[in-house]
């Protein structure tokens, strides 16, 4: 002892510092390494038998046997969910919230046994999985306990979906469980989950606490298995919903698979996230945020700060300090507490990672690695550092999900902001300067569902996450989270029959032949391919023609859309403004639209009186609401506040329904634009002309050119084109039930967000379903911001 | 541990552009300083390791109204053989003494009296400790008065004013007097960080003191209602370690005040470690300002020594 002791005393290093995991183990054995499907409650055997193993990517050693679920054990496990479903549903939600909280105990009383085992399984750090995950896993149940009790009072007329399924990725096994099942139990669910073939163990001892909680049986049920059995969840027709976490890849199949089944869907992808530091960042503190942003979990993070991007001046002096930090990182045992970096999950990863390393060098990144011991054996990589890199280099672009920080240079904010959106993905970003008006300025700017003031990888139940663009849709946490397990449940109005005989219509002469035009950034424009269509009246008389839209109308609508974005940055206040002298104007204007639907649909006077009227009321609630459809302040763990925005989703493409050729073709762009969103509608094809007249309008009303573009065409195909145009946010679609599918289907080019009828006709003049809460949910997208103070 | 001692920080001249590119972020500081300890750990044998280097660094100090030559003397005294002699020979070593003894202007001769022989230095608290509000000339007669004395460490207060108003190249003066008085000995500078509003202002200190000829700047003076705390020590450790690429001098750093107990000496010394690197973890560059945690040291070694937990009326008092 002497000795060691005296020889440490010179060299005062850390020496190992292993946590306990005999624990882990003995829970392994008892189970004597093999773990079956736990199914409505039980316990039970693989259908066709088959186990596969789960490996500890820290010494490539085998922990135990896990059950590989085929179809008839999804199908099982969805029947166990659905007979459970009733129910649950049905039990009180203080019942609901006493469950909650009861596994939010007992996730606390196996705080340590929990994070080792994660550890185990995964091979991150155990300070990470003792420290963050599971402390956050208990958290999540806390909050939503909360939610279950809030249930009726919080989210009036909403109820749960039934049965949901869940697939998981590896590398936050135990804390994106919670993330999924907390908030589906709290609304009502019941679930399907799969966890990670990867890492399923976590998952495995949570459904036992399920069972010493009292959950009831079938409530809970969790399926291992691998891509295929995660499939047969997907594609299962009694699934209400799919919620996933995982890459972009699988984000698209899923998306594509589920396309017209109206399952919902939240999907939480990848991601190249941005960490910008200006000239005026605490340079020490803003290296300490580079740690916890690319160096927590491996970089194995779909949030990781990936993308440094740092103010030109100041480049050198922070490179410096990175390297000088990354010398003092520790990779090694992850059940060491004296360890930063753990093991890379899979030999898998580790390839993918050391093939875009390379990828990076060979394109002349310059590649850092710091003079730390690496163990020779098990998945383990350096932490590395590469410069001398632009965006054009795959390194910069694609996801590595791995502890390699790329990093480049700006000039000025708007560059920053700039360099920070150059991506497919919007996950997160984080923000780094002492100067709180740049901090606000550029926060808004970036696109990205979470931003991190001074800070990075900050996570809170009570705070929403989920990505802009291709890092997908949906939020999980929070209020904004707890919507994507419920449903309205409100009697649907029922849908009213306005035809008259053409006997008692009134006929509007129009003495001059006009043939609309196309109407983009704020012009009249010829269609490009230079036809036009006929427009009948209900007995089949010709009223007139409207121009036919094609691909290249749509291109040049969408564009228009983009220039209007500044539309965006206008005041509440001032969009109102610009809402209400719209109505000022059709009203003006009423007898002409009345007169124009009568032609068109041949409706009585009173009907058609009554659409414009409800037209214009309608045009009055969204100008009241521009202004008041406000974000909230979350009240997250941290002393911090954490703003959550509703900000516009972008350039949104609508196929107005046919109903309603004024009220419903409002109803869409309203809410639409009210919100700060730019439109490319495409008007109903039976009655086009209530929307062309429309123009007429909008022109004399201030509206910028462009925020409203109207392309008159073939619906069906030019919302293909708009669902599969890559610089299109969301397409909102009011027509054929197969319209909704193809719609969904082709949305994935880009992962836009897509709203769909599937088919079903809607009630416009109704105002809960003409114009609810759910118009505006889609018009916007959650961006919450978290804003540490402190002086 | 290879040091060139002989380059001790001259200063450098006043540059208040220096001052204005300072940034602290005050939530992401607490945030490292609050991860340090949890990021690494020393046990066992290691943790023995290290509280025996921590017992060298611990400025063993005695601040009061009551103090006496008895008690002074029987200070020096443990400051000679900090850790009973049979745990120390149990782990290879014969002697080991602290990094120095801290006491008030009138009882220097004292410890010098009996530390003599030993190595062990005497600090002095000078210049109207602890509030240091009294003339400028009396600060440094007071100074030149304990250096006669025969001390040789002087820990001074700053002007706090000077810093609340932001009059930084007064400041500046100030330590540049201090140090001029201080000739041979060691000027350690105590910014009294609980008592300047805030860490930019406490960053700034830390620079103005070390422009000025600090080797040492050193937290609190144990009197203010906050003392020595994980996030204030990081910020100065920090300018520290930017001072040093700089201009290449070496200043040590001294928290004092609240640090009590063998955990907390750790968190101090991983925060080192960590930011600065081992040179800093000697008594030339980091010193404990502490009268309580010898005694919880003393008692971790012996659990580390026997296995059993220890308590403290088995060691010797101080």
């Amino acid at each position: 002892m002497s000795t060691t002791v005296k020889k440490i005393y010179k060299s005062l290093e850390y020496g190992p510092a292993p946590e306990d995991s005999s624990e882990a183990l003995k829970w392994l054995k008892g189970h004597g390494s093999k773990f079956n499907l736990f199914i409505g409650g039980k316990w039970v055997k693989p259908s066709q038998g088959e186990y596969f193993k789960t490996i500890n990517p820290a010494n490539g050693k085998s922990i135990a046997n896990i059950s590989l679920a085929k179809k008839k054990d999804i199908d099982r496990a969805v029947k166990a969910a659905q007979k459970a479903s009733p129910y649950w549903l049905a039990l009180s939600p203080h019942k609901r919230s006493r469950l909650l909280y009861t596994l939010a105990r007992l996730i606390q009383k196996n705080a340590r046994l929990l994070a080792v085992l994660e550890t185990l399984d995964n091979g991150k750090p155990i300070r990470e999985t003792r420290d963050i995950d599971i402390p956050l896993v208990a958290r999540h149940f806390y909050h939503h306990a909360g939610w279950a009790q809030l249930m009726h009072s919080e989210f009036k007329g909403y109820q749960g979906l039934g049965v949901v399924g869940q697939i998981i990725p590896w590398n936050f096994p135990l804390l994106m469980l919670s993330w999924k099942i907390a908030p589906a139990l709290a609304a009502g669910n019941t679930v399907v989950l799969k966890p990670a073939e990867q890492t399923p163990l976590t998952a495995l001892l949570f459904a036992e606490l399920c069972e010493q909680a009292g959950i009831p049986p079938g409530v809970v049920n969790i399926v291992t298995g691998d891509g295929r059995s995660g499939e047969l969840i997907v594609n299962h027709p009694k699934i209400a919903k799919v919620a996933f976490t995982g890459s972009t890849e699988v984000g698209r199949l899923i998306r594509k698979a589920t396309a017209g089944s109206r399952k919902k869907l939240s999907l939480e992808l990848g991601g190249k996230s941005p960490f910008i530091v200006f000239e005026d960042a605490d340079l020490d503190s803003a290296v300490e945020g580079i740690v916890d942003a690319i160096w927590f979990n491996q970089g194995e993070v779909c949030c990781a700060g990936s993308r440094l991007l740092v103010q030109e001046n100041i480049a050198d002096k922070l490179i410096r300090k990175i390297k000088d930090r990354m010398s003092k990182l520790r990779v090694g045992n992850p059940l060491d507490k004296s360890v930063d970096l753990g093991a890379i999950i899979s030999k898998t990863q580790l390839k993918t990672i050391g093939k875009l390393v390379e990828k990076g060098e060979k394109e002349g990144g310059i590649v850092w690695k710091p003079p730390i011991d690496i163990p020779a054996t098990g998945n383990y990589l350096a932490p590395i550092l590469f410069t001398g890199v632009a965006p054009s280099d795959t390194i910069c672009q694609e996801e590595i999900f791995g502890p390699v920080l790329v990093s480049m240079t700006f000039r000025t904010h708007d560059e920053a902001v700039k360099l920070a959106n150059n991506t497919r993905y919007g996950l997160a970003a984080s923000v780094w300067t002492e100067n709180i008006d740049l901090a606000l300025d550029i926060a808004p700017r970036v696109k990205a569902g979470t931003v991190w003031i001074n800070s990075t990888n900050s996570f809170d139940a009570a705070a929403g996450f989920g990505g802009y663009r291709e890092s997908g849709f949906g939020r999980e946490g929070g209020r904004e989270g707890m919507y994507e397990y419920m449903k309205l449940d409100l009697p649907i109005p029922k849908i009213l029959d306005r035809k008259t005989s053409a006997a008692t219509t009134q006929k509007a002469g129009s003495p001059i032949d006009r043939t609309p035009k196309l109407y983009i950034g704020g012009s009249q424009v010829r269609p490009d391919g230079g036809y036009s269509s006929v427009i009948m009246d209900p007995v089949g008389k010709k009223i007139g023609d409207v121009g036919k839209g094609n691909r290249k109308d749509i291109r040049n609508a969408v564009e228009a859309a983009h220039k209007a974005g500044a539309w965006a940055s206008m005041t509440g206040h001032q969009r109102a403004q610009i809402l209400y002298f719209i109505a000022e104007n059709l009203s003006a204007r009423h007898d002409e639209f009345s007169i124009r639907l009568i032609e068109q649909l041949h409706i009585s006077n009173s009907a058609a009186r009554k659409e414009v009227d409800s037209s214009i009321e309608r045009i009055f609630h969204y100008a009241a609401l521009a202004d008041k459809y406000d974000g909230k302040v979350h009240s997250t763990v941290k002393r911090n506040i954490t703003l959550a925005m509703p900000e516009p989703v972008g350039v949104i493409g609508v196929a107005c329904p046919d109903s309603y050729p004024l009220l419903g073709f409002l109803s869409v762009i309203l809410p639409l634009i009210a919100m700060g969103n730019t439109v490319v509608a495409i008007p109903s094809m039976i009655a086009p002309f209530s929307a062309t007249d429309f123009y007429q309008v909008i022109d004399t009303s201030d509206l910028p050119g462009g925020v409203v573009n109207i392309v008159t065409g073939d619906r069906e195909e030019l919302a293909s084109v708009l669902a599969s145009h890559m610089d299109v946010d969301g397409v909102w679609y009011f027509g054929s039930e197969k319209g909704s599918q193809s719609v969904e289907a082709l949305s994935i080019s880009n992962m836009k967000r897509t709203w769909v009828n599937y088919g079903e006709p809607r009630n416009w003049e109704n105002p809960e379903s003409g114009s609810g809460e759910e118009f505006l949910k889609q018009a916007t997208q959650i961006k919450n911001i978290w804003i540490p103070y402190g002086a | 541990m290879v040091r060139k001692s002989a380059l001790r920080n001259s200063g450098i001249p006043f540059d208040s552009s220096i001052l204005e590119d300072r940034w602290v972020n005050k939530s992401a500081v607490e945030r490292r300083a609050g991860t340090l300890g949890k990021r690494r750990s020393v046990k066992k044998e290691y943790q023995a390791a290290w509280l025996l280097r921590a017992v060298t660094m611990i400025d063993l100090t005695t601040l009061s109204g009551d103090d006496t030559e008895g008690n002074v003397i029987r200070l020096c005294a443990k400051a000679k053989k900090p850790v009973r002699s049979d745990i120390l020979e149990q782990m290879g070593f014969d002697s080991l003494t602290v990094g120095a003894v801290c006491v008030y202007h009138n009882r220097i001769s004292t410890a010098v009296e009996a530390l003599n022989g030993t190595g062990i230095p005497v600090a002095a608290v000078s210049t109207g400790f602890p509030a240091g509000q009294i003339a400028h000339r009396d600060k440094l007669a007071e100074i030149k008065k304990s250096v006669r004395a025969g001390a040789n460490e002087i820990d001074i207060v700053i002007s706090r004013d000077k810093v609340l108003r932001g009059n930084w190249r007064g400041l500046y003066d100030e330590i540049c007097a201090f140090r001029e008085a201080c000739g041979e000995s060691h000027l350690k500078t105590i910014l009294a960080t609980g008592e300047l509003g805030n860490l930019e202002n406490v960053i700034r200190a830390s620079w103005v003191c070390m422009m000025g000829g600090a080797d040492f700047i050193k937290t609190s003076t144990g009197k203010e209602s906050v003392n020595a705390t994980l996030p204030v020590s990081l910020v100065m450790v920090r300018a520290i370690r930017e001072y040093l690429e700089m201009t290449g001098f070496r200043v040590g750093f001294k928290p004092a005040g609240g640090i009590r107990t063998a955990r907390q000496a750790l968190d101090w010394m991983i925060l080192m470690k960590e930011e600065v690197g081992d040179e800093w973890l000697s008594a030339e560059l980091f010193r404990f300002g502490a009268s309580g945690l010898l005694g919880d040291i003393e008692r971790q070694l012996e659990h580390f020594a026997t296995g059993n937990y220890s308590a403290i009326h088995r060691h010797p008092m101080a």
